[in-house]
Protein backbone atom coordinates (compact mmCIF):
# COMPACT_ATOMS: atom_id res chain seq x y z
CA UNK A 1 0.00 0.00 0.00
CA UNK A 2 1.79 3.32 -0.94
CA UNK A 3 0.64 6.30 0.67
CA UNK A 4 -2.00 8.66 -0.24
CA UNK A 5 -2.29 11.24 -3.52
CA UNK A 6 -1.92 14.41 -2.13
CA UNK A 7 -1.64 17.79 -4.00
CA UNK A 8 1.03 19.84 -2.41
CA UNK A 9 -0.37 23.04 -2.65
CA UNK A 10 -3.84 24.95 -2.45
CA UNK A 11 -4.81 25.52 -6.15
CA UNK A 12 -6.94 28.18 -7.13
CA UNK A 13 -10.21 27.03 -8.68
CA UNK A 14 -12.14 29.89 -11.03
CA UNK A 15 -15.96 29.78 -11.88
CA UNK A 16 -17.36 30.99 -15.12
CA UNK A 17 -16.36 33.69 -16.78
CA UNK A 18 -17.16 35.35 -20.15
CA UNK A 19 -13.80 35.55 -21.97
CA UNK A 20 -13.41 36.94 -24.75
CA UNK A 21 -10.78 36.52 -27.84
CA UNK A 22 -7.79 38.67 -28.41
CA UNK A 23 -5.77 35.97 -30.87
CA UNK A 24 -6.22 33.63 -32.83
CA UNK A 25 -3.02 31.79 -34.54
CA UNK A 26 -2.36 28.20 -36.03
CA UNK A 27 1.53 27.73 -35.11
CA UNK A 28 1.02 23.74 -36.53
CA UNK A 29 -1.27 22.60 -39.09
CA UNK A 30 -3.08 20.59 -36.50
CA UNK A 31 -3.43 23.15 -33.50
CA UNK A 32 -4.32 27.07 -32.96
CA UNK A 33 -3.69 29.22 -30.61
CA UNK A 34 -6.56 31.24 -28.53
CA UNK A 35 -5.53 34.34 -26.41
CA UNK A 36 -8.31 35.23 -24.36
CA UNK A 37 -9.16 38.17 -21.55
CA UNK A 38 -10.83 36.48 -19.59
CA UNK A 39 -12.71 39.42 -17.38
CA UNK A 40 -12.47 38.71 -13.48
CA UNK A 41 -9.56 36.08 -14.30
CA UNK A 42 -8.65 34.35 -10.81
CA UNK A 43 -4.68 33.56 -12.07
CA UNK A 44 -3.72 30.33 -12.41
CA UNK A 45 -0.75 27.54 -11.40
CA UNK A 46 0.85 26.21 -14.44
CA UNK A 47 -0.93 23.15 -15.04
CA UNK A 48 -3.98 23.80 -14.66
CA UNK A 49 -6.73 24.08 -17.20
CA UNK A 50 -9.86 26.16 -18.03
CA UNK A 51 -13.23 24.53 -19.55
CA UNK A 52 -14.57 25.84 -22.75
CA UNK A 53 -18.22 25.71 -23.37
CA UNK A 54 -20.26 26.39 -26.64
CA UNK A 55 -23.60 27.25 -26.98
CA UNK A 56 -25.79 26.62 -29.71
CA UNK A 57 -28.86 28.55 -30.22
CA UNK A 58 -31.35 25.82 -29.38
CA UNK A 59 -29.38 25.03 -25.66
CA UNK A 60 -27.07 22.20 -26.77
CA UNK A 61 -23.81 22.89 -25.26
CA UNK A 62 -20.44 21.31 -25.48
CA UNK A 63 -17.42 21.37 -23.24
CA UNK A 64 -14.29 20.36 -22.98
CA UNK A 65 -11.05 20.73 -21.11
CA UNK A 66 -8.04 22.88 -22.62
CA UNK A 67 -4.50 23.25 -20.73
CA UNK A 68 -3.37 26.65 -20.38
CA UNK A 69 0.13 27.66 -21.96
CA UNK A 70 0.68 30.69 -20.34
CA UNK A 71 2.44 32.12 -17.59
CA UNK A 72 0.61 33.50 -14.42
CA UNK A 73 2.33 36.59 -15.42
CA UNK A 74 0.78 36.97 -18.90
CA UNK A 75 -2.34 39.09 -18.76
CA UNK A 76 -4.30 37.13 -21.26
CA UNK A 77 -5.43 33.15 -20.93
CA UNK A 78 -3.60 31.22 -23.49
CA UNK A 79 -5.31 28.07 -24.96
CA UNK A 80 -3.05 25.84 -27.69
CA UNK A 81 -5.81 23.28 -28.74
CA UNK A 82 -5.30 20.53 -30.85
CA UNK A 83 -7.87 19.98 -33.95
CA UNK A 84 -9.80 16.93 -33.67
CA UNK A 85 -11.06 15.13 -36.58
CA UNK A 86 -14.58 14.82 -35.30
CA UNK A 87 -14.00 17.22 -32.26
CA UNK A 88 -17.01 19.48 -31.93
CA UNK A 89 -15.20 22.14 -29.99
CA UNK A 90 -11.77 22.19 -31.29
CA UNK A 91 -12.71 22.35 -35.01
CA UNK A 92 -14.57 25.62 -33.99
CA UNK A 93 -11.86 26.71 -32.15
CA UNK A 94 -9.63 26.20 -35.34
CA UNK A 95 -12.16 27.25 -37.99
CA UNK A 96 -14.81 29.38 -36.61
CA UNK A 97 -13.61 31.72 -33.69
CA UNK A 98 -12.24 34.93 -34.66
CA UNK A 99 -10.49 37.97 -32.79
CA UNK A 100 -13.35 39.75 -30.65
CA UNK A 101 -15.39 36.25 -30.24
CA UNK A 102 -17.07 35.85 -26.81
CA UNK A 103 -16.59 32.80 -25.31
CA UNK A 104 -17.67 30.87 -21.81
CA UNK A 105 -14.81 29.85 -19.85
CA UNK A 106 -14.06 28.34 -16.60
CA UNK A 107 -10.95 27.95 -14.86
CA UNK A 108 -8.17 27.76 -13.77
CA UNK A 109 -9.12 23.80 -12.31
CA UNK A 110 -7.29 20.68 -11.23
CA UNK A 111 -4.98 20.96 -8.18
CA UNK A 112 -2.82 17.83 -9.07
CA UNK A 113 -1.26 18.26 -12.02
CA UNK A 114 -0.50 21.50 -11.12
CA UNK A 115 3.43 23.27 -10.39
CA UNK A 116 4.21 25.18 -7.54
CA UNK A 117 7.14 27.31 -8.61
CA UNK A 118 9.05 25.55 -5.96
CA UNK A 119 9.70 21.78 -6.58
CA UNK A 120 12.76 20.85 -8.96
CA UNK A 121 10.44 19.63 -11.77
CA UNK A 122 11.01 17.39 -15.34
CA UNK A 123 8.00 17.72 -17.20
CA UNK A 124 7.74 15.43 -20.21
CA UNK A 125 5.02 16.21 -22.86
CA UNK A 126 3.84 13.84 -26.50
CA UNK A 127 2.68 16.07 -29.22
CA UNK A 128 0.17 18.69 -27.56
CA UNK A 129 1.06 17.21 -24.01
CA UNK A 130 3.47 19.81 -23.79
CA UNK A 131 1.29 22.44 -23.58
CA UNK A 132 0.69 22.88 -20.04
CA UNK A 133 4.54 22.22 -19.44
CA UNK A 134 5.09 25.28 -21.59
CA UNK A 135 3.16 27.09 -18.93
CA UNK A 136 5.44 25.26 -15.99
CA UNK A 137 8.32 26.35 -18.28
CA UNK A 138 7.43 30.13 -18.85
CA UNK A 139 6.59 31.10 -14.78
CA UNK A 140 10.30 29.50 -14.01
CA UNK A 141 11.53 31.69 -16.67
CA UNK A 142 9.39 34.31 -15.24
CA UNK A 143 11.11 33.75 -12.00
CA UNK A 144 14.34 33.60 -13.29
CA UNK A 145 14.55 30.22 -12.55
CA UNK A 146 15.26 28.60 -15.23
CA UNK A 147 16.38 25.24 -13.77
CA UNK A 148 13.80 24.56 -11.95
CA UNK A 149 11.52 23.29 -15.06
CA UNK A 150 13.07 20.55 -17.51
CA UNK A 151 11.21 19.83 -20.35
CA UNK A 152 11.32 16.80 -22.43
CA UNK A 153 9.16 17.00 -25.24
CA UNK A 154 8.47 14.32 -27.49
CA UNK A 155 6.69 14.35 -31.21
CA UNK A 156 7.30 12.58 -34.76
CA UNK A 157 8.21 15.87 -36.47
CA UNK A 158 9.50 19.73 -35.25
CA UNK A 159 5.80 20.54 -37.23
CA UNK A 160 4.09 17.95 -35.43
CA UNK A 161 5.12 20.26 -31.69
CA UNK A 162 3.84 23.50 -30.98
CA UNK A 163 6.31 25.85 -29.25
CA UNK A 164 8.83 23.85 -30.32
CA UNK A 165 11.19 27.09 -30.16
CA UNK A 166 10.34 27.64 -27.16
CA UNK A 167 11.33 23.62 -26.11
CA UNK A 168 14.80 24.06 -27.10
CA UNK A 169 17.63 25.21 -25.06
CA UNK A 170 18.61 25.31 -21.21
CA UNK A 171 18.52 21.75 -20.37
CA UNK A 172 15.49 20.96 -22.47
CA UNK A 173 15.62 18.15 -25.01
CA UNK A 174 13.04 17.89 -28.07
CA UNK A 175 13.20 13.92 -28.81
CA UNK A 176 11.60 13.73 -32.66
CA UNK A 177 10.94 9.88 -33.48
CA UNK A 178 11.15 10.99 -37.32
CA UNK A 179 13.31 13.58 -37.86
CA UNK A 180 16.84 13.79 -37.03
CA UNK A 181 18.11 17.11 -34.41
CA UNK A 182 21.60 18.64 -33.56
CA UNK A 183 21.17 16.84 -30.83
CA UNK A 184 19.57 13.40 -30.96
CA UNK A 185 19.12 10.98 -34.24
CA UNK A 186 15.58 10.39 -35.06
CA UNK A 187 14.09 7.81 -32.63
CA UNK A 188 11.24 6.98 -30.07
CA UNK A 189 11.41 8.75 -26.53
CA UNK A 190 13.30 5.89 -24.48
CA UNK A 191 14.43 5.93 -21.05
CA UNK A 192 17.72 6.78 -22.50
CA UNK A 193 16.58 9.84 -23.08
CA UNK A 194 15.12 10.20 -19.71
CA UNK A 195 17.82 8.95 -17.63
CA UNK A 196 20.09 12.04 -17.67
CA UNK A 197 17.40 13.91 -16.49
CA UNK A 198 16.41 12.13 -13.39
CA UNK A 199 18.75 13.20 -10.68
CA UNK A 200 17.63 16.27 -8.24
CA UNK A 201 14.23 16.20 -9.35
CA UNK A 202 11.26 16.31 -7.24
CA UNK A 203 8.23 16.30 -9.00
CA UNK A 204 7.55 14.51 -12.79
CA UNK A 205 4.72 15.81 -14.82
CA UNK A 206 4.04 13.41 -17.87
CA UNK A 207 1.36 14.51 -20.24
CA UNK A 208 0.37 12.87 -23.78
CA UNK A 209 -1.74 10.76 -25.04
CA UNK A 210 -2.28 7.53 -22.93
CA UNK A 211 -0.52 5.61 -25.06
CA UNK A 212 2.17 8.17 -24.12
CA UNK A 213 1.89 8.34 -20.84
CA UNK A 214 1.70 5.02 -20.19
CA UNK A 215 5.16 4.57 -21.71
CA UNK A 216 6.97 7.34 -19.58
CA UNK A 217 5.18 6.31 -16.35
CA UNK A 218 6.92 2.80 -17.22
CA UNK A 219 10.05 4.47 -17.82
CA UNK A 220 10.15 6.82 -14.58
CA UNK A 221 9.03 3.59 -12.52
CA UNK A 222 11.55 1.66 -14.21
CA UNK A 223 14.43 4.46 -13.71
CA UNK A 224 13.48 4.14 -9.56
CA UNK A 225 11.38 7.61 -9.28
CA UNK A 226 9.09 6.87 -6.75
CA UNK A 227 5.42 6.44 -7.95
CA UNK A 228 3.39 9.55 -6.07
CA UNK A 229 6.37 11.84 -7.57
CA UNK A 230 4.84 11.02 -11.25
CA UNK A 231 1.54 13.27 -12.15
CA UNK A 232 0.24 12.33 -15.13
CA UNK A 233 -2.17 14.07 -17.33
CA UNK A 234 -3.84 11.83 -20.45
CA UNK A 235 -6.13 12.93 -23.11
CA UNK A 236 -7.76 11.78 -26.09
CA UNK A 237 -9.30 8.52 -27.65
CA UNK A 238 -8.07 4.78 -26.68
CA UNK A 239 -8.96 1.06 -26.54
CA UNK B 1 -25.42 32.89 -24.09
CA UNK B 2 -24.92 31.30 -27.18
CA UNK B 3 -21.60 31.05 -28.67
CA UNK B 4 -21.35 33.03 -32.44
CA UNK B 5 -21.26 30.56 -34.73
CA UNK B 6 -21.74 27.08 -33.13
CA UNK B 7 -23.93 24.40 -34.63
CA UNK B 8 -22.46 21.29 -32.38
CA UNK B 9 -22.78 17.68 -33.71
CA UNK B 10 -26.54 16.49 -34.60
CA UNK B 11 -28.57 15.93 -31.52
CA UNK B 12 -28.79 12.07 -30.35
CA UNK B 13 -31.51 12.92 -28.30
CA UNK B 14 -31.09 10.02 -26.37
CA UNK B 15 -32.98 9.84 -23.37
CA UNK B 16 -29.89 7.86 -21.38
CA UNK B 17 -27.33 11.11 -22.09
CA UNK B 18 -27.34 12.98 -19.34
CA UNK B 19 -26.62 16.84 -20.00
CA UNK B 20 -23.54 17.98 -21.53
CA UNK B 21 -22.46 14.33 -22.39
CA UNK B 22 -21.72 12.57 -25.42
CA UNK B 23 -21.47 9.04 -26.67
CA UNK B 24 -18.14 7.97 -26.66
CA UNK B 25 -19.11 4.87 -28.80
CA UNK B 26 -16.59 2.52 -28.89
CA UNK B 27 -14.10 4.64 -27.68
CA UNK B 28 -13.26 4.07 -23.98
CA UNK B 29 -10.70 7.30 -22.77
CA UNK B 30 -8.21 6.43 -20.02
CA UNK B 31 -7.64 9.71 -18.22
CA UNK B 32 -6.22 8.67 -14.58
CA UNK B 33 -3.71 10.61 -12.70
CA UNK B 34 -1.14 8.71 -11.77
CA UNK B 35 0.73 5.78 -13.11
CA UNK B 36 -0.82 2.42 -14.09
CA UNK B 37 0.12 -0.14 -11.12
CA UNK B 38 1.43 -3.54 -12.48
CA UNK B 39 -1.10 -5.15 -10.15
CA UNK B 40 -1.72 -9.01 -10.02
CA UNK B 41 -4.90 -10.75 -8.72
CA UNK B 42 -2.89 -12.64 -5.99
CA UNK B 43 -1.38 -9.02 -4.63
CA UNK B 44 -4.75 -7.61 -4.57
CA UNK B 45 -6.72 -7.64 -1.70
CA UNK B 46 -10.32 -5.97 -1.09
CA UNK B 47 -11.06 -4.20 2.73
CA UNK B 48 -14.12 -2.81 4.75
CA UNK B 49 -13.22 -1.13 7.68
CA UNK B 50 -13.63 1.91 9.46
CA UNK B 51 -17.59 2.28 11.52
CA UNK B 52 -18.05 -1.57 10.70
CA UNK B 53 -18.65 -4.34 12.99
CA UNK B 54 -16.07 -6.85 11.32
CA UNK B 55 -13.45 -5.31 9.65
CA UNK B 56 -13.01 -7.59 6.88
CA UNK B 57 -10.62 -8.71 4.08
CA UNK B 58 -11.21 -10.72 1.19
CA UNK B 59 -8.69 -12.16 -1.45
CA UNK B 60 -8.92 -12.49 -5.23
CA UNK B 61 -10.62 -15.93 -4.89
CA UNK B 62 -12.38 -15.05 -1.95
CA UNK B 63 -13.54 -11.91 -3.65
CA UNK B 64 -14.56 -14.24 -6.32
CA UNK B 65 -16.39 -16.54 -4.17
CA UNK B 66 -18.95 -14.39 -3.08
CA UNK B 67 -22.28 -14.00 -5.20
CA UNK B 68 -21.30 -12.84 -8.44
CA UNK B 69 -23.37 -9.54 -9.56
CA UNK B 70 -23.63 -7.62 -12.61
CA UNK B 71 -24.36 -3.93 -14.03
CA UNK B 72 -25.54 -3.40 -17.39
CA UNK B 73 -26.02 0.44 -18.13
CA UNK B 74 -24.20 3.32 -19.06
CA UNK B 75 -21.35 5.30 -17.23
CA UNK B 76 -20.46 8.92 -17.72
CA UNK B 77 -16.83 10.71 -17.16
CA UNK B 78 -16.63 14.33 -15.78
CA UNK B 79 -14.65 15.39 -18.90
CA UNK B 80 -18.17 14.79 -21.12
CA UNK B 81 -17.73 11.21 -22.83
CA UNK B 82 -20.48 8.65 -21.65
CA UNK B 83 -20.67 4.96 -23.05
CA UNK B 84 -24.08 3.39 -22.88
CA UNK B 85 -25.30 0.07 -22.60
CA UNK B 86 -21.73 -1.04 -20.92
CA UNK B 87 -21.60 -4.58 -18.83
CA UNK B 88 -19.44 -5.13 -15.96
CA UNK B 89 -19.04 -7.91 -13.82
CA UNK B 90 -18.20 -8.61 -10.02
CA UNK B 91 -19.94 -8.42 -7.16
CA UNK B 92 -22.23 -6.02 -4.92
CA UNK B 93 -20.85 -3.68 -2.38
CA UNK B 94 -24.00 -4.49 -0.14
CA UNK B 95 -22.57 -8.34 -0.09
CA UNK B 96 -19.35 -6.89 1.41
CA UNK B 97 -20.87 -4.00 3.42
CA UNK B 98 -23.70 -7.44 4.48
CA UNK B 99 -20.21 -9.09 6.37
CA UNK B 100 -18.72 -6.25 7.63
CA UNK B 101 -21.83 -5.09 9.47
CA UNK B 102 -21.90 -1.21 9.18
CA UNK B 103 -22.44 0.83 12.45
CA UNK B 104 -25.52 2.94 12.79
CA UNK B 105 -23.47 5.94 12.53
CA UNK B 106 -21.42 5.32 9.69
CA UNK B 107 -22.60 7.93 6.84
CA UNK B 108 -19.97 8.22 4.80
CA UNK B 109 -17.08 6.11 2.73
CA UNK B 110 -14.10 6.91 1.35
CA UNK B 111 -12.42 4.27 -1.23
CA UNK B 112 -8.96 3.85 -1.63
CA UNK B 113 -6.62 2.59 -4.61
CA UNK B 114 -3.91 0.93 -4.19
CA UNK B 115 -2.08 3.75 -6.04
CA UNK B 116 -3.25 5.81 -2.93
CA UNK B 117 -5.87 7.96 -4.92
CA UNK B 118 -9.46 7.99 -2.97
CA UNK B 119 -12.72 9.41 -3.56
CA UNK B 120 -15.67 10.24 -1.41
CA UNK B 121 -19.12 8.98 -1.27
CA UNK B 122 -22.00 9.00 0.75
CA UNK B 123 -23.21 5.42 2.29
CA UNK B 124 -26.67 5.66 0.61
CA UNK B 125 -24.73 5.83 -2.45
CA UNK B 126 -23.04 2.68 -2.55
CA UNK B 127 -25.78 0.84 -1.04
CA UNK B 128 -29.03 -0.71 -2.39
CA UNK B 129 -27.29 -2.23 -5.55
CA UNK B 130 -26.19 1.08 -6.59
CA UNK B 131 -22.01 -0.01 -6.19
CA UNK B 132 -20.06 -2.76 -7.09
CA UNK B 133 -16.12 -4.11 -7.33
CA UNK B 134 -15.96 -5.50 -10.46
CA UNK B 135 -13.12 -7.16 -12.22
CA UNK B 136 -15.19 -7.86 -15.86
CA UNK B 137 -16.22 -5.69 -18.57
CA UNK B 138 -18.11 -7.18 -21.46
CA UNK B 139 -17.37 -10.58 -20.17
CA UNK B 140 -13.21 -10.13 -20.40
CA UNK B 141 -11.29 -9.73 -17.60
CA UNK B 142 -10.78 -5.59 -16.52
CA UNK B 143 -7.89 -3.98 -18.03
CA UNK B 144 -5.06 -2.59 -16.11
CA UNK B 145 -5.78 0.86 -17.52
CA UNK B 146 -9.25 0.72 -17.18
CA UNK B 147 -8.78 -0.02 -13.44
CA UNK B 148 -7.80 -3.76 -13.93
CA UNK B 149 -7.38 -6.32 -11.89
CA UNK B 150 -10.43 -4.99 -9.99
CA UNK B 151 -12.16 -1.02 -9.82
CA UNK B 152 -15.31 0.05 -7.66
CA UNK B 153 -18.13 1.04 -10.37
CA UNK B 154 -20.78 3.19 -8.69
CA UNK B 155 -22.33 4.04 -12.43
CA UNK B 156 -25.20 7.05 -11.03
CA UNK B 157 -22.11 9.11 -10.52
CA UNK B 158 -19.55 10.65 -12.59
CA UNK B 159 -17.07 7.83 -13.21
CA UNK B 160 -14.01 9.09 -10.95
CA UNK B 161 -15.77 7.55 -8.06
CA UNK B 162 -15.24 4.10 -9.25
CA UNK B 163 -11.82 4.04 -7.81
CA UNK B 164 -9.53 2.06 -10.35
CA UNK B 165 -7.79 -0.22 -8.52
CA UNK B 166 -9.50 0.06 -5.55
CA UNK B 167 -8.24 -2.10 -2.50
CA UNK B 168 -10.22 -0.63 0.69
CA UNK B 169 -13.72 1.22 1.40
CA UNK B 170 -13.59 2.91 4.87
CA UNK B 171 -16.80 3.68 6.87
CA UNK B 172 -16.58 7.16 8.23
CA UNK B 173 -19.29 8.98 10.36
CA UNK B 174 -18.49 12.64 8.80
CA UNK B 175 -17.68 13.07 4.73
CA UNK B 176 -14.05 12.87 4.13
CA UNK B 177 -13.11 14.42 0.21
CA UNK B 178 -10.71 12.39 -1.77
CA UNK B 179 -7.90 13.14 -4.41
CA UNK B 180 -10.22 14.65 -7.00
CA UNK B 181 -12.60 16.38 -4.49
CA UNK B 182 -9.81 18.39 -3.33
CA UNK B 183 -8.79 19.27 -6.89
CA UNK B 184 -11.61 21.75 -8.00
CA UNK B 185 -14.01 18.82 -8.50
CA UNK B 186 -17.75 18.27 -7.13
CA UNK B 187 -18.67 16.19 -3.74
CA UNK B 188 -21.01 14.32 -4.73
CA UNK B 189 -21.14 14.22 -8.68
CA UNK B 190 -24.54 13.14 -9.97
CA UNK B 191 -23.94 13.39 -13.74
CA UNK B 192 -28.00 14.49 -14.47
CA UNK B 193 -27.35 17.39 -11.82
CA UNK B 194 -24.39 18.43 -13.50
CA UNK B 195 -22.44 18.28 -10.60
CA UNK B 196 -19.09 18.37 -11.51
CA UNK B 197 -16.81 20.90 -10.56
CA UNK B 198 -16.77 22.27 -6.68
CA UNK B 199 -19.95 24.66 -6.22
CA UNK B 200 -22.00 23.24 -8.99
Amino acid sequence: MSELLQSTTDAPTGGWRTATVREVAHPTERTVVVRLDVAGRVPHMPGQHYVVRLTADDGYTASRSYSVASSPSDPLVELCVERLADGEVSSYLADVVEVGDELEVRGPIGGWFAWDGVAPTLAIGGGTGVVPLISMLRHARDLQRPDLVCLIAAARTAADLPYSDEAMGDCNLVALSRQDTPSRPAGRLTSADLAPHIGGRELFFVCGSALFAEAVGRMLVELGVTTTAIRVERFGPTS
Amino acid sequence: MATRGFLGRKRSGDPRLPPGQYDAGDDWPVLTAEVTPNLRPEQWSMTVDGLVETPTTWSWDEAHALPQSEFHGDIHCVTTWSKLGVTFGGVSVDDLLAVAGPQPEATHVLATSTTGYTTNLPLADVTGGKAWVVWTFGGQPLSPGHGGPVRLLVPHLYFWKSAKWVTRLTLLDHDQRGFWEVNGYHDRGDPWLEQRYTGD
